[in-house]
């Protein structure tokens, strides 16, 4: 509750200055909306149902590619961690990629698929999968070997051993790949909704491009906050929940 | 299979290891761990292997286990050549090798999930009744960071008895908890092993650990790993490691140890 009133304190206190420097015009009202007028705009838009519906295109989008990153990251990964062939070959090359600013690869993805939808998800599959790989992978090789053997002794094997051992035990690194997949997607899928237009769907980063060209300020500010408050609960929703069960059973530090 | 014959003490095994060797293929070249090793252990008996590290017992340990195969010889339990791991003879490590993302009652399940026959409330209670029996009933749904050393390797044995086993292999279980611990873990291991009955082969380069547990106590030698002496410790039980006998035992067996490594070191 206290830490709830210190964090509340602070909002209501940024708020507050952003009006006093909105009133006190310090810069060009063209410039720094008012807060009033950025709630009156987000008010607007969910009246007339363009910020759900955005909102959900972009969120299929994320979680499309997202889902199919995963599902291929775990296996290629497990698989790098076990073969030595694809640990030079597949693993070198997601090291390379996942360096890569996933935002690089919008041009690209625009040029092979147009513009459609296609294009969208190959950004953010490529903004989850390396760093899922990768993950992966240092999580596989970093289980201890005595758990394998113990588990064998247990009546495990093949199949089993990976579902019931060695995906739990390399569990922390899978989550933070996990994580660095998932802010790698979103950035991208932002940055290709602002560059390119796709007629099957009007995403966020859509109408952040539409807030600049009309010089809406307003509207630039309203969709910022939307994008950062997705951020926020997606963290909640999708990680916080791992992420407290990785506490709670390897006793981590907060 | 029903819930009485799993909580009931299992059939005896015997034990029969004859003629193994065992090498291995290092980047320093061929370690010959073992040679000619012939051990035979009777139903219920308790066996402790003593030795300097790097003679090999871990590697006999996980031959009984299945978990690796002599290249020469064979090791049969209870009439049947050891092929691969089983559920007949269970395994306790040095390190407990317990599961952190499960906890204590899901550790001891893990090893009853893939035993055919037993429904799953069946389950719950033999993993419960054997968790009872380390005394661990309090602690049944902690998470294995929060609990001590010994506890954890109280866990893995009720881990390691669950699946009802027919031998039971310790691989210095006790080897880094501190001594107050360990004595409270002997005790226990010796009423559970008195109601239990299982054969246990247990690791240890500890001599009075050995003498204070065993029926028997047998000495290896490395560099290769070799059986050099046996020694019957007829002390009634329960023991006491810190009695005299005991002691004049593990006086005699150390003084052993101690003639073989010079002896060693001469060659
Ligand atoms: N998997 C392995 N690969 C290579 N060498 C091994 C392996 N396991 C054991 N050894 C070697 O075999 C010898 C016996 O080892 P071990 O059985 O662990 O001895 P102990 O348990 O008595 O300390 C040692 O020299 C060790 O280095
Ligand atoms: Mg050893």
């Amino acid at each position: 509750m206290k830490r709830f009133c210190t964090a509340a304190l602070f909002f209501v206190l940024l708020i507050a200055a952003w009006h006093w420097a909105y009133q006190a015009r310090i810069w060009s009202p063209v410039l720094v909306p008012s807060p009033e007028s950025v709630v009156r705009y987000l008010w607007e838009i969910s009246l007339d149902g363009s910020l759900w519906s955005s909102t959900v295109v972009t969120m299929k989008r994320l979680l499309a590619g997202y889902v199919i990153g995963l599902l291929a990251g775990l296996p290629l990964g497990f698989l790098t961690a076990r073969v030595q062939a694809l640990r030079d070959t597949v693993g070198v090359l997601a090291l390379g990629l996942q360096g890569l600013p996933s935002v690089c690869w919008v041009p690209l993805a625009l040029l092979w698929f147009g513009q459609t939808e296609g294009a969208m998800l190959f950004v953010v599959v490529m903004g989850t999968l390396w760093s899922v790989i990768l993950a992966t992978e240092t999580g596989v090789r970093n289980v201890n070997p005595i758990y394998v053997r113990a588990a064998r002794t247990m009546g495990s094997e093949g199949v089993h051993t990976w579902v019931t051992v060695m995906l739990p035990a390399s569990l922390p690194f899978i989550v933070s790949g996990m994580k660095q997949g998932w802010a790698f997607a979103w950035r991208s899928l932002m940055a290709a909704e602002i560059y390119v237009t796709i007629l099957t769907g009007f995403g966020l980063g859509h109408l952040l491009h539409y807030g600049r060209e009309l010089n809406a300020m307003e509207q630039v500010v309203g969709i910022m906050l939307v994008i950062v408050l997705i951020g926020l609960l997606a963290d909640k929703i999708l990680f916080s929940p791992w992420e407290k069960f990785l506490h709670r059973r390897w006793g981590t530090e907060k | 299979m029903t819930l009485a014959t799993e909580l009931s003490a299992p059939p005896g095994a015997r034990l029969a290891i004859d003629k193994v060797s065992k090498w291995f293929e290092t980047s320093r070249g061929r370690v010959h761990a073992l040679d000619d090793i012939s051990l035979q252990v009777s139903e219920r008996e308790f066996v402790c292997l003593v030795g300097p590290s790097g003679c090999g017992k871990s590697t006999l340990l996980n031959m009984i286990a299945g978990l690796e195969m002599p290249d020469q010889g064979s090791v049969v339990t209870a009439g049947q050549p050891v092929k691969g791991p089983s559920r007949e003879r269970m395994m306790m490590f040095q390190e407990s090798a317990l599961f952190p993302w499960l906890d204590a009652f899901g550790n001891v399940m893990f090893s009853l999930k893939r035993k055919p026959g037993l429904s799953e409330p069946e389950r719950r209670e033999v993993a419960e009744y054997y968790l009872r029996l380390v005394g661990l009933e309090k602690f049944m749904h902690a998470n294995i960071h929060e609990l001590s050393g010994g506890m954890k390797q109280r866990v893995a044995l009720a881990r390691a008895l669950a699946p009802n086993p027919r031998v039971l292999l310790m691989d210095e279980p006790f080897a880094a908890l501190d001594a107050l611990t360990r004595e409270q873990l002997y005790g226990d291991l010796q009423r559970i092993w008195a109601q239990r009955h299982v054969t246990i082969v247990f690791v240890t380069h500890n001599v009075r650990e050995a003498v204070s547990l065993g029926d028997r106590v047998v000495l290896f030698s490395p560099h290769p790993g070799r059986i050099r002496e046996e020694f019957r410790i007829d002390l009634p039980r329960p023991r006491d490691i810190n009695s005299v006998e005991v002691a004049g035992y593990a006086t005699r067996i150390t003084r052993a140890l101690k003639d073989r490594m010079e002896h060693g070191a001469g060659i």
